[in-house]
């Protein structure tokens, strides 16, 4: 009769059936997830990407929390139409410093992975307080509080510690200086704007983002939507085909 | 009511709960088919494409499949299929582009045609999907141009934006905050007399008001307000105002200056996308 006929005793086992149909998932699960871990495409290095700066993350923090991600994707697809329209595909790189990463499947709205430098800083404070004002078909709410919510920057330090904790190599010279950088990044004229580049690299940045003089949370948004996708130089990038 | 067992029927699975005992049918013939082609299509797959992880990658399959090798591909072969267009629109000069045999016309016009989905796809967002502006950025379809509406002036714009620091050429033009340097009265003149230059607000020219007029605007603007296109300074003494022209918008303008920024699509966008997008804009109906 062999062992296969011996299935009635784990199907009168409740216990027994669930801790084996546990192992039979365990299993599925390990051969579809562990190779993303070590397969060389899914880890590719790229140059050019950096850890969000404090303001940076600070805005992707409220972009997360109005919940942008709803209508908007940040991954561009390998399709023809795709790059014509956004720009260069998406790498997974570019989404390695991302917890969690903004990919989606739903785009009610464009994707916004390459959105970055598309528009001038006014046009996303115009378009946030009214994007009818200068989209007129678009359907997308208004955040014009945006711009009067002063941002909050209390606990940017534990912010950046937390991101180290699951592999953004934020160092400790980074977190502390968190603050410094998160307001030298508003001013290219300020006196901690040299420690900013210094820890993020001169591409970053620097202006006042939401023409405004206070500190608000649209000056937070506008820094991370100007730098989504900017940070790959693919002018020089070159593709490895097998990937 | 339970069928009782017969010789003809198939064999039971031997369960039995109370008496009620199950038929072991065997599977249709045509479901077990289809299972079996389908596990030989999956071996077949997995050789063909890629699938089975390794050490260092996944087994790359006979066919050579990627997704990045497919996009370049696809990419490349509308590229080679328009490569003669392209090669034509960069080789014109910018005035002929509209005309040629090859490349221009509206109707079928590669040129003018690839410029409406450029501009719709990367200038819409602030010039309107009409091209019509808003308040803020600017209309495209009549005459009044901030900084010229021939094919070069607008190629040169297209590609160089405008206040767009990263770009060296980019078009620059700061106008004062006058806020800072003169009174209130002052502002109160110079909103009267730009009001009564275009004919607006009801407003009447006042001696007062020319001569403040002259000593602080009339340098960028001219001396009759027409403006200046070298500098991007608009005409005054039209109906077609950017942010406004009631005098709460005029006195925020005078008083705290304005900064449109446009990108540089330079490097975002090809030499050809850059030329297609001048012709089409130029056929808008402002093209000078």
């Amino acid at each position: 009769m062999g062992l296969l006929n011996k299935h009635g005793v784990i199907e009168r086992n409740a216990t027994l059936l669930m801790v084996l149909s546990l192992v039979v998932v365990t299993i599925g699960g390990i051969v579809e997830i562990v190779p993303l871990f070590y397969l060389q495409n899914t880890i590719e290095d790229v140059e050019g990407m950096r850890p969000y700066t404090p303001l940076e993350l600070t805005g992707r923090d409220i972009y997360i929390r109005e919940g942008c991600y709803v209508c908007h994707s940040q991954m561009i697809r390998p399709m023809r139409d795709e790059v014509e329209r956004y720009g260069h595909y998406s790498l997974a790189a570019e989404s390695q410093y991302d917890h969690p990463f903004q990919w989606g499947s739903k785009r009610t709205g464009p994707d916004l992975a390459r959105v970055g430098g598309r528009y001038s800083d006014e046009w996303h404070v115009d378009h946030l307080v009214d994007p009818r004002a200068v989209v007129p078909e678009s359907i997308m709410p208004s955040y014009a509080f945006l711009s009067h919510t002063k941002l909050d920057i209390k606990y940017i330090e534990d912010r950046l510690v937390a991101d180290s904790m699951v592999g953004v190599p934020y160092t400790d010279v980074m977190i502390a200086a968190a603050k410094e950088d998160l307001l030298a990044q508003l001013d290219p004229y300020s006196d901690g704007i040299d420690n900013l580049y210094a820890n993020y690299g001169e591409n970053v940045v620097a202006r006042n983002f939401d023409g405004q003089e206070e500190l608000t949370e649209m000056d937070a948004l506008v820094a991370y939507l100007q730098v989504l996708g900017t940070m790959v130089d693919f002018s020089t990038f070159e593709p490895d085909a097998s990937r | 009511m339970a069928k009782t067992p017969e010789k003809k029927d198939p064999e039971t699975t031997g369960h039995s709960w109370n008496g009620i005992e199950e038929f072991n049918n065997p599977l249709p013939r045509w479901w077990l088919i289809t299972l079996y082609l389908t596990i030989i299509w999956a071996i077949g797959y997995m050789i063909a494409y890629p699938a089975i992880p390794l050490i260092n990658g996944a087994t790359p399959g006979l066919l050579g499949y990627s997704s990045r090798g497919e996009v370049a591909a696809d990419i490349e072969a509308v590229n080679t299929q328009n490569a003669p267009l392209i090669e034509r629109i960069n080789e014109l000069e910018l005035a002929a582009i509209a005309g040629d045999e090859l490349v221009g016309g509206e109707a079928d016009g590669f040129a003018y045609n690839g410029g409406k989905a450029v501009f719709a796809t990367f200038c819409s967002q602030c010039h309107g999907a009409g091209a019509n502006g808003a308040v803020g950025y600017p209309s495209l379809i009549d005459d009044d141009w901030l900084w010229g509406g021939s094919m070069e002036d607008i190629y040169t714009t297209i590609n160089h934006g405008i206040r767009h620091e990263a770009d060296l050429d980019t078009r620059l033009s700061d106008m004062p905050a006058f806020g800072e340097f003169l009174t209130d009265e002052e502002i109160a003149g110079l909103v009267q007399y730009v009001g009564a230059l275009s004919e607006i607000n009801g407003a009447e020219k006042t001696e007062e008001g020319e001569i403040l007029f002259l000593d602080n605007c009339a340098a960028c603007h001219a001396d009759d307000g027409t403006g200046d296109r070298f500098v991007g300074a608009p005409n005054l003494t039209d109906a077609i105002w950017l942010y406004g022209s009631d005098p709460a918008t005029l006195e925020e303008t005078i008083t705290f200056a304005r900064f449109g920024e446009m990108p540089a699509w330079a490097g975002r966008l090809s030499e050809a996308q850059v030329r297609q997008a001048a012709v089409y804009i130029h056929s808008l109906g402002g093209g000078e």
